[in-house]
């Protein structure tokens, strides 16, 4: 079985961060080259909330596919890639709280209670910012692993909260190819941890019930 | 030569920069001519005719400026009004019109009118585009989704259709009907819309002169993802009224069912005039953002009641707007 040298995972985590920054490179490079088409914040936004939601799926991923092909050092990317997550959600969110309200806090809070779309995206982003912040080594002996572990186990509502916001905001025009995809990949990966969770309490209980007469 | 730059440093140009294509088109035959000459002018030549043929593509269509419905807004580049299009016929994306309208053949075509008058007809499209004289008009156009842009259409008050069909005293209604051919719109696969796509007027807002029956736009027959090759153009409602590549209007006692109102009553009326009061659940509709022209660092325009068209606030009086939105 593939187990990468200390220095094979070190190439691979650089490879992943080159690939991963790639998204924000090609916008830059549109920016700079006038490719961003006729309306550059619609398709800033679009392309951001689109990034936030492949890196959610791609995070949520590491766990099992680390359980089915058994390689344990997926798990060291981890972090990154939830922090991919939340540098596309940060862009999808200055580029609606810049370009759309030009820093109008008030009117962009009025937009957040009134919009059950905008409220459910807010509130994901907003669940998102604890997670990113004690993403540190410090930080999680500090909280001690427990209670890091529940804290981080608030992306299994995050993740449906994006999609929601997502699936809400194409509702209107009908158009829900692309939320069912997204959909359909996060709740196979929740599903699957659901499945894990309930065989590991099944064999759990087996050996503790045998027991002699 | 003198080689000038654009000072933007951007390779768009202003769309005020924009050389009419008669001016640039004359400066070609002019080359051509001078290539012809020249002895050493083989060169210039193929240039001159690879040009040319690039160009023949799109059909000039002449018109002339109504100057009553001209606004002094600058109109959208070309090539932002023909690459950004919602037309869910051929795709959901801004640019999937673009990209898969090619498939469409506008010509031949024919359109047929019918329902509640005294002479219901089936025309082709140049039988159509004679029944009244072809105006250019330069209107804004008003996104529901909440971008605008300002395009110089060709075509007539769709009032003169209406006076040659003669509706019966039981026409309350136009319906407008869009071709729904699976061969030619990849994107009728698509579930998205009840197709055929429906759209409808009340009578006596299809007979208000701004309403527009446009067979061109900048000078040239309507590009496909534009709604080649008649569309309807209503700039006092949101741009979705509009619709496009029309085989069939119908006029009835009753109230169209439209597509949009079909699929998403709450968020898209019968009416939905421009209305900067009445927001779309889902966004303000108070502020706009001009295509090509409002850029990064420009705050949104403020939208204007009937897109700045209120000659038709008459057609509305004792109504609720809020409530027939």
């Amino acid at each position: 079985m593939f187990n990468p040298s200390a220095r094979q995972l070190a190439a691979i985590k650089t490879a992943v961060f080159i690939v991963a920054l790639l998204p924000f490179a090609r916008l830059v490079l549109f920016a700079v080259i006038g490719q961003l088409g006729a309306n550059p914040i619609e398709f800033i936004t679009s392309n951001t909330g689109d990034w936030t939601l492949y890196f959610l799926c791609i995070t949520l991923a590491v766990t099992p596919l680390r359980r089915l092909s058994g390689w344990n050092w997926l798990l060291k990317l981890r972090r990154m890639l939830g922090l991919f997550a939340f540098f596309y959600v940060v862009l999808h969110f200055t580029t609606f709280l810049w370009f759309d309200h030009f820093f109008d806090i008030d009117a962009m809070l009025k937009d957040v209670v009134k919009r059950p779309f905008i409220t459910v995206g807010f509130a994901a982003f907003l669940l998102l910012i604890p997670l990113a912040a004690t993403s540190t080594n410090a930080m999680v002996r500090r909280l001690g692993g427990r209670r890091w572990q529940t804290l981080h186990r608030t992306i299994y509502l995050i993740a449906p909260l994006g999609i929601l916001h997502f699936w809400w905001m194409k509702a209107g025009k009908n158009d829900f190819e692309q939320p069912i995809l997204f959909g359909t990949v996060v709740a196979v990966l929740l599903l699957l941890r659901v499945y894990w969770s309930i065989a590991q309490a099944r064999t759990q209980k087996r050996q503790v019930s045998p027991r002699p007469n | 030569m003198l080689i000038k730059r654009n000072p933007n440093g951007i390779d768009i140009p202003f769309a005020s920069e924009i050389t009419p294509r008669a001016v640039f088109e004359s400066r070609r035959t002019f080359i051509r001519q001078l290539a012809l000459g020249s002895i050493a002018g083989g060169a210039l030549l193929e240039m001159a005719t690879r040009e040319a043929f690039a160009q023949s593509a799109a059909q000039k269509l002449s018109a002339k400026t109504n100057s009553a419905y001209v606004v002094m807004d600058k109109p959208t580049a070309y090539k932002d009004a023909t690459t950004y299009n919602n037309f869910y016929e051929f795709g959901t994306d801004k640019t999937d019109p673009s990209h898969y309208a090619g498939s469409l053949k506008p010509r031949p075509w024919t359109i047929a009118i019918e329902g509640e008058v005294k002479k219901p007809m089936t025309l082709d499209l140049d039988s159509l585009q004679k029944l009244a004289p072809l105006e250019e008009r330069i209107y804004r156009l008003r996104c529901v989704e909440g971008w605008s842009m300002v395009i110089p259409w060709i075509g007539y008050s769709f009032a003169e259709l209406i006076r040659k069909v003669e509706p019966t005293g039981n026409a309350k209604y136009v319906e407008f009907v869009t071709l729904a051919d699976k061969k030619q719109m990849p994107g009728l696969r698509s579930p998205v819309l009840e197709w055929p796509y429906v759209e409808g007027l009340r009578l006596d807002e299809a007979n208000h002169p701004l309403a527009l029956l446009a067979f061109g736009m900048y000078g040239e027959v309507l590009p496909n993802q534009n709604g080649a090759p008649v569309r309807m153009v209503v700039p006092w409602k949101y741009g979705f009224k509009s619709a496009k590549s029309i085989v069939k209007i119908r006029f009835t006692k009753d109230q169209p069912k439209t597509a949009w109102n079909i699929s998403a009553p709450q968020e898209y009326g019968f009416y939905s005039n421009v209305n900067p009061d009445v927001d779309h659940p889902r966004w303000s509709q108070a502020t706009e953002r001009r295509i090509g022209e409002d850029g990064f660092f420009t705050k949104k325009r403020k939208t204007m009641m009937f897109n700045g068209y209120s000659e038709v606030a008459s057609l509305y009086a004792g109504m609720d707007l809020k409530k027939f939105y």
